[in-house]
């Protein structure tokens, strides 16, 4: 049996903002009866171009209803804008995480709410781009790319359980490795790049870094961050704001900051919190 | 809360006149059966009557039996054999719909170079008998096909197939797992050179199985090892387990009549009232050939998993053909040879009964899965669109 959190489990049983909105103004459909799992979209707006109402309808799983309901929940009295922000995977954090294998639920989440702000701007039904790539599933090369760069994807499998592409007969595994070892070969090219820093070179990436990608994840929370030291490879850092006092500020450290300063300056790098 | 297990063909309560029997061999009557004392001994003697009773429940000769760890282990060893006493032959036919024990031990043999005939069914789930006569080869090492299926509970024509297969000469083995106990077998008029069976689908233990071996077959064990089994499994007896397993089989011999009658019964009454009660839903599989305890039943624009973990509230356990339940992203492999659509293929569930269950069970069931299906499908995109 499926690992849910009890928050899956509550938004399964107890879904929230079931249906379609009235003379909504955007809509965003996708997913099909022959994949398993789809999702309807519906959200309207207030003066102030605000979501005032979101409503969704789901054909699928436990965890695709939960992540259709935490959906709506969470970008209600958003702007289009701040919408436009949310990713997969903070979705998959408000229902306090998804089975890795369900994790395509939450794409469908996002996927549908780009297609709802893309229907409100009118850009109409947007051609597919890309290539076909998984004819089972219907997955384009782009999209299997921008999954394998957003949530750091390493393995074909991982691929089939965020975006499916995979999961049906296997006769596109080939093309998937490809992706793959494209996206991961420039990562490691400019890690590699990055290498033959030299001290003050690599101070100056940590704090652009720090001040480009993670002050404003973490700001969105409420918290920020500070360098404090850099000796050799190990980063020192303090938390600060809502951050300070979280009880999860090991796991942001390890899993969110020392990913992204590993990935963006050099893989070498050690992340600590000093008082 | 009470449970509803209507998961009988994925796995049984071990009956209580079995764990009664069992019990004195875990630490009472301890002896290895191998041993050359009478307490050893002991343990001998209740396998020896184990063994009669399982060939008593499919008219063999007891030395035809061969104790196993589980079905899967008597399939693996009944392909494996006749490859390894047929090499010369590298062609295996089997069906599109066997269970993973076969369909995935067949996928293994495709890629170390052997040639794989999967035969189809038809939408009701019937073999296609003349594909399965057009690709017998004097190549074919051995046809392996399910006595019946776990999904969708159709029986196929064994004793028909038993004779195209064997007027060639090739080696037969039938996957009986889930026919054993459920229906009257009988080796000595269907002719199969070797039958797998398992405990805990018939009330036994899980962790045994059995291989029927038909005299003067050619053999080569899966486990070498010991003189055990007449060394053809290796390996210390799982004494208790084969007890319970003999046990088993004597009860199942009892069980059948029920199982033709009451079982049947509650299953057609659960079928046919929820089917009354819920529109847009459909039986998989024929239902002139089939288990007595078996119903897969398509509930059309609603996710299987759902479902059940909406049946689950109310302790009912059942089971899904859905790809989310699986980990997969398709629909059973089953269910997609049948060439069941979509609609119906993802929102298909599967009920199997057992001798212990109410009809009180079978109420319950009718009562709670009617509002789960409506809920489920006023949340789905689908559903007003096809109706409406």
């Amino acid at each position: 049996m499926w690992e849910y959190t009890d928050k899956v489990k509550d938004h399964f049983l107890n879904p929230r903002n079931v249906g379609v909105v009235e003379t909504p103004d955007g809509v965003g459909e996708v997913g099909s009866l022959a994949c398993g799992d789809a999702l309807k979209l519906t959200i309207k707006l207030d003066e102030n171009k605000r979501i005032e109402d979101a409503k969704f309808q789901t054909f699928g799983c436990a965890s695709a209803i939960a992540s259709s309901s935490a959906l709506t929940e969470m970008i209600k009295g958003l702007s289009l804008d701040e919408a436009k922000k949310i990713s997969n995977e903070d979705i998959a954090q408000y229902l306090g995480g998804l089975p890795k294998e369900k994790m395509h639920c939450s794409v469908m989440g996002r996927d549908a709410l780009e297609k709802a702000i893309g229907n409100y701007y009118s850009e109409g039904e947007k051609k597919v781009e890309g290539e076909i790539v998984c004819e089972c599933f219907g997955v384009t090369d782009l999209e299997i790319e921008r999954a394998v760069k957003e949530n750091s994807l390493e393995t074909i499998e991982d691929v089939t359980d965020y975006v499916k592409a995979g999961g049906g007969c296997g006769n596109c595994h080939e093309k998937i490795q490809e992706i793959i070892d494209s996206v991961t070969g420039q990562a490691r090219v400019i890690a590699k790049a990055h290498k033959q820093l030299t001290n003050i070179q690599k101070i100056k990436l940590i704090e652009e870094t720090l001040d480009r990608e993670i002050k404003p994840a973490l700001e969105k929370d409420g918290g920020s961050i500070e360098l404090v030291d850099v000796d050799g490879n190990l980063v020192m850092v303090k938390l600060r704001g809502t951050c300070a006092t979280c009880s999860a500020s090991e796991v942001t450290i390890k899993s969110y900051v020392e990913t992204k300063l590993r990935e963006l300056v050099t893989s070498e790098l050690v992340v600590e919190e000093v008082q | 809360m009470k449970i509803v297990y209507t998961d009988n063909n994925a796995t049984t309560q071990v009956a209580p006149e079995v764990l009664d029997a069992m019990l004195p061999f875990f630490s009472q009557f301890y002896g290895n059966p191998s041993s050359m004392h009478s307490f050893g001994d002991t343990a001998d003697q209740k396998i020896k009557q184990a063994r009669e009773k399982v060939a008593a429940l499919i008219g063999s000769a007891p030395e035809e039996i061969i104790f196993t760890s589980c079905g899967t282990e008597s399939d693996s060893t009944a392909i494996r054999a006749a490859i390894l006493s047929n090499p010369d032959r590298k062609h295996i036919l089997t069906t599109r719909v066997e269970h993973p024990a076969v369909k995935n031990l067949c996928e293994y043999f495709l890629k170390k170079g052997y040639r794989v005939t999967f035969v189809p069914v038809d939408r009701k789930g019937r073999l296609d008998i003349s594909f399965l006569k057009k690709n017998l080869t004097v190549d074919t090492a051995i046809a392996s096909i399910m006595w019946a299926n776990n999904e969708s509970g159709v029986i196929f024509p064994i004793d028909e197939i038993s004779q195209i297969v064997k007027e060639r000469g090739i080696i037969f083995h039938t996957d009986a797992v889930q026919a054993v106990g459920k229906l009257p077998i009988d080796v000595r008029k269907v002719n199969v050179d070797m039958l797998s069976l398992s405990g805990h689908k018939i009330y036994a233990p899980k962790g045994v199985g059995a291989l029927y071996l038909r005299k003067g077959t050619k053999f080569s064990p899966f486990l070498i090892g010991g003189h055990q089994e007449g060394g053809r499994r290796g390996g210390t007896e799982n004494v208790a387990s084969i007890i319970g397993l003999g046990k088993a089989c004597e009860l199942a011999r009892g069980h059948l009549d029920e199982q033709r009658t009451r079982v049947k019964g509650l299953r057609d009454r659960l079928e046919t009232e929820l089917l009354k009660r819920i529109p847009e839903a459909m039986i998989n599989g024929d239902q002139e050939h089939r288990l007595p305890n078996t119903t897969s039943i398509g509930f059309e624009y609603v996710e299987g998993e759902s479902i059940l973990l909406m049946m689950d509230r109310f302790g009912i356990c059942a089971s899904s053909g859905s790809a989310c339940t699986s980990g997969s992203l398709e629909p059973s492999h089953v269910l997609r040879a049948m060439g069941v659509p979509f609609t119906a293929a993802h929102g298909s569930i599967r009920f199997s009964l057992s001798v212990y269950n109410t009809p009180e069970e079978i109420d319950c069931i009718i009562d709670n899965l009617p509002p789960i299906i409506t809920r489920l499908r006023e949340m789905s995109p689908f559903w007003k669109e096809a109706v409406g």
